[in-house]
């Protein structure tokens, strides 16, 4: 058998800028260690977009409250559309405080919506999107991504940088293999 | 009429439309004009103290009360989500059963949320407490919400008879309440907070404090002494608004604008036209479905309408509604309703089928959020919270008695 003639490594399928594009989701809690992991591993050339979803159900829920209220009138007194002020305010904030961490140009995106839905939809045509676990951090395993990050992993229409917000738990955190089954036997040849 | 209340049109008060149906169902005969005033003489004590109420929480509110909880709350938190949860359901707990479940809604989520976002944290979990125990937790007194009043007035209890049944449904429906959201929102929890910490050092209110504490004793001497507890709420009030005034903290326009007057109005103008339906058929209806006497299972079938019945129309009407069916039975029945229509709006994204439906079609088509988070957390938290709490009512009407 003959080794067959390795193709040439593929070059990037479009050398669009969009592809320069590295996305960074900011997320409260967790979004030093994606300014981090793009301050340290994102090309020098790459256009850096910081991206917050604002999860919309938050306002929603305080107007589902007090719209359960019946006969309060007074639609000024309903909280959802001050939660949606506090809400643009403070996306504003941690924006401004990761794009000095990040410490290089950059551009600010901030949504509001289905917070893993939107995510998904700005990084349509990105180069690379990096996200923080945002589950359980004490061990290696599955559940170290909460639901928006595995709809987001498993939708992603991009390369995804997976990072650890700090530092990673040690491997010794993954639980023993299960014992074998009684009846397994090796196989006879 | 209900339909004008949920829709509002040009976000007219409600009591726009309740106050002519109230005369038509009178014009009809529907109701005797002699019922309906003695419905009204009825309701006219709890709508006092509601307005009391309701002035009491914004004045605090103007006093620096619920900005100085954000304070305690964000340095009591230490900056850990988990514990900014517990602070977030003793306020809320607390707010909601002395202020009222509208001070929790209107005036305590903003500073939830502020409170958290200054800590860095994911607000959601501390968002859907507030909403959640602003109805969960509005069993204890009969100040905490607007359907414990009406109960209050026809179960003929005393308050701290009230407040003493329903301490221990109260404590389960928030236990209930706290073992579910931590873990149903464990992944924003665990996220951790990363904030820019400012807290800025509020001094304690201490005046407010101190005048709402009177207040809640005065609901207690006011009993003993049996004069209408309404009074003490309107002392509360009274002192801190003449304190505001004195010190042009606020104007006499602002506090008569807090006290609601078109939605006191809604509420007499509801009562007559609830009485009307019940009168003519609904009762007759509905009165099978209500179980006579205070066994555990009749209490528990008891609170079930409830809840039911507060998730099809709303719960303002749904007490309006059983009150009268379940007084004879006795106070346990009266309060077994009270779970039901307290613990149940819960369930639902504006707490009724109604609302939500009449929103969503005329209102808010396409833009509202994703209910299935919300419903899902519902079915984990109400029909538990309900069966806990009616549980610990049936302990308590054993241990200290109807």
């Amino acid at each position: 058998m003959t080794d067959a003639p390795v193709p040439p490594a593929a070059a990037p399928p479009s050398p669009a800028a969009g592809n320069r594009t590295v996305i960074v989701w900011v997320t409260e809690g967790t979004w030093r260690g994606c300014v981090d992991a793009a301050r340290t591993l994102a090309p020098a050339d790459a256009a850096i977009v910081l991206l917050h979803v604002s999860p919309e159900e938050v306002p929603g829920a305080a107007h589902g409250a007090y719209a359960g209220l019946l006969g309060r009138g007074h639609p000024e007194r309903d909280p959802g559309p001050r939660l949606a002020e506090l809400a643009a305010a403070s996306a504003g904030e941690l924006l401004a405080a990761a794009a000095q961490r990040l410490g290089r140009p950059c551009t600010r995106a901030e949504r509001r919506g289905r917070v893993e839905r939107e995510v998904v939809a700005a990084a349509a045509g990105a180069g690379l999107l990096i996200l923080a676990r945002d589950g359980d951090r004490s061990r290696l395993g599955p559940k170290s991504l909460g639901r928006a990050d595995r709809f987001v992993v498993d939708h992603a229409p991009c390369p995804v940088l997976l990072v650890w917000p700090d530092d990673a738990p040690g491997t010794d955190t993954i639980p023993p293999p299960p014992p074998r089954p009684p009846h397994h036997r090796p196989h006879r040849r | 009429m209900l339909a004008w209340a949920v829709i509002r049109p040009r976000g007219w008060p409600e009591a726009v439309a309740a106050v002519p149906a109230a005369a038509l169902v009178i014009a009809t005969g529907a109701v005797s004009p002699r019922a309906a005033l003695a419905e009204a003489g009825r309701l006219a004590p709890v709508i006092g103290f509601l307005a009391a109420i309701l002035v009491l929480a914004q004045l605090c509110d103007d006093e620096g009360l619920f900005r100085a909880c954000g304070t305690w709350m964000a340095r009591r938190s230490a900056g850990r989500p988990r514990r900014l949860l517990a602070q977030v359901f003793a306020t809320a707990s607390a707010i909601t059963a002395v202020l009222s479940l509208d001070a929790t809604v209107v005036l305590l989520t903003p500073v939830v949320y502020s409170t958290s976002a200054q800590l860095g944290a994911r607000p959601k979990p501390h968002v859907y407490a507030c909403t959640h125990l602003a109805n969960s937790a509005s069993l204890l007194l009969p100040v905490s919400n607007l359907t414990n009043l009406l109960a209050f007035a026809a179960s003929g209890l005393a308050f701290p008879r009230f407040a003493a049944l329903m301490a221990l449904p109260w404590l389960a429906a928030i236990a209930t309440e706290y073992l579910v959201l931590p873990r149903f929102f464990a992944a924003d929890l665990d996220a951790g907070a990363q904030g820019m910490p400012a807290a800025q050092p509020a001094g304690a209110p201490v005046f407010v404090l101190v005048t709402v504490a009177a207040t809640l004793a005065g609901f207690v001497a006011a009993s003993a002494a049996g004069v209408n507890p309404a009074w003490a709420a309107l002392a509360g009030a009274a002192v801190l608004a003449a304190r505001a005034l004195a010190q042009r903290r606020t104007t006499a326009i602002a506090i008569g604008r807090s006290a609601a007057v078109s939605f006191l109005v809604f509420v007499l103008a509801l009562g007559v036209v609830v009485q009307a339906v019940v009168t003519n058929g609904l009762g007759r209806a509905l009165d099978p479905l209500v179980p006579g006497g205070t066994s555990l299972p009749a209490l528990l079938a008891t609170a079930a309408l409830g809840a039911a019945l507060a998730n099809l129309i709303n719960n303002l009407p749904a007490v309006l509604v059983l009150l009268p069916l379940a007084a004879p039975a006795g106070p346990g029945a009266v309060l077994a309703v009270l779970v039901g229509v307290n613990i149940g709006p819960n369930l639902t994204y504006t707490g009724s089928l109604a609302t939500l439906l009449w929103r969503r079609v005329l209102h808010e088509r396409g833009s509202g959020p994703s209910l299935g988070e919300f419903t899902r957390l519902g079915l984990l938290t109400v029909p538990a919270g309900i069966v806990v709490a009616v549980l610990a009512l049936w302990a308590s009407l054993h241990v200290i008695g109807g």
